[in-house]
């Protein structure tokens, strides 16, 4: 930029002597002072840690796993068969202490084109391109190495624009200080074992990752009776239900497998096997329905309902 | 003082600085009802932080509410200030001058309350910090905050610009005495103003500057603030045209806004010498215009949708049209649309109740219409489970009655303490209107001639 000539009367300030060039870099400098002043203030005032993961459950496998669900819908049978609430759910509820209200792994009871209808088991799907991560404001949720997508409660704000943003609704709220048995307490928190669970922040399924990282299946999958959940490795291109072992890519392709919502282009890591339940013979009108799922510790979910008052509503 | 006949500029100074120094019981009372509803939602507050959002109708499938509603309606009808003051004022559009000062106004207050309301929304208010020391550019909510604070800082500045003529007139005027804690105030908000051509020259320039800046900044807050809902997978969320149809929306309610609050203190102040019919019937032709402009969008955004009825937008169509959000839906139809349309077009009967009327209809309608765009989007189910549920509680309800107290209280205040009108444009105005030969050059220039940069003469 060229210098234009100094005009006196505009630009120097008779009181204190100093050009607006001068004030103007004299500013900056002290805003960079300001800067790296604020260092280590910012130190101070950022007692965030990184979530400490307990050594047991540290990745001790030098391989980078791509960790991917696989849901047989011809053998789930929403546990009607077994007259009970779902399995995987309730297995899923009792390992995590999830509070009242939150199935992680939920069975929907989904109508297939010819009026029938088949159970539908639905984790978090742990997109690759989730539009969770992509949105959050603090970073507080993110994926690991091994594409599982983690929520950092102790970071978390709880603006719930990931729960927004995630066009399956598998992505839950912590409304109040969840009401929970109290064996909860002793748990240790981290990021892939949210337990106990912080009020006012979003709670999710994560493929239950302190298990995969210990060698171990989750909870849904090894609560399943019908051994229709597996759990793989798109990387090593193997699938286990705890039973069988199969090679993932041919048993996806040989059993044409889909994934929910495919043109939204999330890329989930959950594939379905379609089959809506031949195994098991269920008719379009067979009368059998879901049972509702019970938390073994009851209560209303989170604890004190509100009322007007301070001290809010007594539970009944 | 007034010796004999008063002067124009005299009688506009005595009309608009006299509710400056007397203050009545009723407004006392009016500001102590307005501090109680506030408390009250203080007190909505405290029960929700301390129970968490468990205190809200909100819950996993519905997860915003009216916090999010409120958010929309005061950044939308912060629209106000820059579209009377930063385009009238590019535009050379002179009428403008009495109402500036109220526009501007408008948008401080209401930006200042909308940025609060996702705060409150927020399940760890104590983490807001986050949002600083771990920001993702990536996210659209960041984009949201740095936009919201520059137009807030922006609308600050031109809000105070052109109050420092007017600064200087009240530190002159209290200069014989009274209070002397005011007369520090304003001498202090004066910034040494001696009403010197060179001072006029500069303080032009920089009013000139700050409302050429002001508009894309305005655009940028109410088109990011759509990209909230846009930039996700959900039903009539889903959508490119949400950044102008946001933007008009903004401007449309903005402008319903500052005509109400132009006919309270016209009758409150006794402006109705400065703020005549002309302004209401001016402003009511914008409010058309923003109207037909919001209608148009709404056509497009509905009929597109509508015509392909693809699944969860099918479902969402029919909850709006012929569901549980219907009323809703038609409120804003009728009330926002087709009464306030005729209104204006049909010009029969005193213009300021009609127009007044448009407005009032218009905000309502508005803020339904937010209703209407974030609600039953979320209660569209995206997994085969039934719709979603929501029923605002007491607390909302409180923590909304307290935000629109908010408002006006703050509004209110100010009122006391800046002239509400701009004495000193409004003067310069009288004066031009006083000397048109001397004017008429300027006049033939086309009206939208873009840069006022400095080339006004003083």
């Amino acid at each position: 930029m060229a210098r234009s000539p100094r005009k006196p009367d505009k630009i120097y300030n008779l009181q204190n002597g100093m050009t607006r060039r001068e004030f103007i870099t004299g500013a900056a400098g002290a805003a960079g002072a300001l800067t790296l002043l604020s260092v280590p203030l910012d130190r101070l005032l950022n007692p965030v840690k990184p979530a400490q993961i307990p050594a047991e459950m540290a990745n001790t496998d030098e391989k980078v796993r791509a960790w991917c669900m696989i849901i047989d819908l011809a053998r789930c049978e929403g546990c009607v068969t077994e007259n009970t609430p779902p399995q995987c759910t309730i297995a899923c509820l009792g390992g995590h202490f999830a509070p009242k209200g939150q199935q992680w792994i939920e069975v929907y009871t989904a109508e297939l084109p010819g009026g029938g209808t088949f159970f539908m088991p639905t984790p978090c799907y742990q997109c690759e391109n989730a539009p969770c991560v992509n949105v959050c404001p603090v970073a507080a949720t993110y994926q690991d190495k091994t594409g599982v997508v983690l929520i950092d409660h102790r970071r978390c704000i709880g603006c719930r624009f990931c729960m927004a943003a995630c066009p399956y609704q598998r992505r839950f709220f912590n409304w109040g200080t969840p009401e929970l048995p109290p064996e909860a307490a002793f748990a240790q928190y981290s990021p892939i074992y949210p337990v106990p669970a912080v009020k006012g922040t979003v709670i999710k399924c994560m493929f239950c990752l302190h298990f995969l990282r210990m060698g171990k299946l989750p909870y849904c999958v090894s609560g399943c009776p019908m051994k229709a959940l597996y759990m793989g490795d798109l990387n090593e291109d193997i699938a286990s239900n705890g039973v069988e072992v199969v090679k993932l890519s041919r048993f996806l392709d040989e059993r044409e497998a889909y994934r929910y919502k495919e043109y939204l282009g999330t890329k989930p890591r959950v594939y379905y096997l379609p089959g809506y339940g031949q195994t098991f013979g269920r008719k379009p009108d067979d009368p059998r329905k879901l049972l509702p799922v019970v938390w073994p510790w009851g209560g209303e979910g989170y604890n004190r309902r509100v009322g007007i008052w301070p001290w809010g509503k007594s539970p009944k | 003082m007034f010796r004999g006949v008063e002067s124009p500029n005299e009688r506009l100074q005595r009309r608009v600085l006299a509710p400056l120094f007397s203050t009545g019981a009723g407004y006392r009372a009016f500001v102590l009802f307005l501090v109680a509803v506030v408390a009250w939602g203080v007190y909505a507050y405290i029960v929700q932080v301390n129970y968490g959002l468990m205190a809200t109708g909100m819950r996993d499938v519905v997860m915003w509410g009216l916090y999010l509603v409120n958010f929309v309606f005061f950044i939308g009808i912060s629209h106000a200030g820059t579209l009377i003051s930063g385009i009238l004022r590019v535009t050379h559009a002179g009428w403008r001058t009495p109402i500036t000062r109220m526009a501007e106004l408008i948008t401080v207050v209401a930006i200042s309350i909308g940025a609060i309301m996702p705060i409150i929304d927020m399940g760890r208010p104590d983490r807001v910090w986050h949002m600083i020391a771990f920001g993702r550019l990536q996210s659209p909510l960041l984009w949201d905050i740095i936009s919201i604070t520059s137009y807030l800082a922006g609308s600050l500045i031109y809000l105070y610009l052109p109050t420092i003529p007017d600064m200087a007139l009240m530190r002159d005027r209290l200069a014989k005495g009274t209070s002397s804690l005011r007369q520090k105030i304003y001498t202090f908000l004066a910034v040494g103003w001696q009403n010197t051509p060179d001072q006029r020259r500069r303080l032009d320039k920089a009013i000139g500057i700050m409302a050429l800046a002001i508009i894309p900044v305005a655009v940028s807050v109410h088109t990011v603030v759509s990209f909230v809902f846009s930039m996700t997978l959900r039903p009539g969320w889903d959508s490119t045209l949400f950044g102008i149809y946001f933007v008009i929306g903004a401007i449309f309610s903005g402008i319903a806004t500052i005509l109400i609050v132009m006919a309270i203190f016209r009758k409150l102040y006794h402006f109705e010498e400065f703020i005549t019919d002309k302004h209401f019937r001016l402003l009511s032709y914008l409010l058309l215009t923003a109207l037909l402009l919001y209608l148009y969008l709404t056509f497009s955004e509905y009929l597109t949708v509508a015509y392909k009825l693809a699944g969860e937008e099918k479902q969402l169509l029919a909850t709006l049209w012929t569901g549980s959000n219907a009323p809703w839906f038609w409120l804003f139809v009728v009330a926002g649309m087709v009464v306030p349309a005729f209104l204006i077009i049909i010009r029969r009967g005193p213009v300021i109740p009609r127009v007044v009327t448009a407005a009032v209809l218009v905000n309502i309608a508005m803020w339904a219409k937010r209703f209407v765009v974030i609600i039953p989007s979320l209660q569209v189910p995206l997994m085969p489970f039934e719709f979603g549920a929501y029923a605002p509680t007491w607390v909302e309800w409180s923590i909304t009655a307290a935000a629109f107290a908010a408002f006006i209280l703050i509004f209110t205040l100010f009122a006391k303490v800046v002239p509400l009108i701009s004495i000193w444009e409004v003067a310069e105005e009288q004066e031009k209107e006083e000397a048109p030969a001397q004017e008429t050059r300027e006049k033939q220039q086309p009206a939208m001639r873009p840069s006022p940069l400095g080339r006004r003469q003083v």
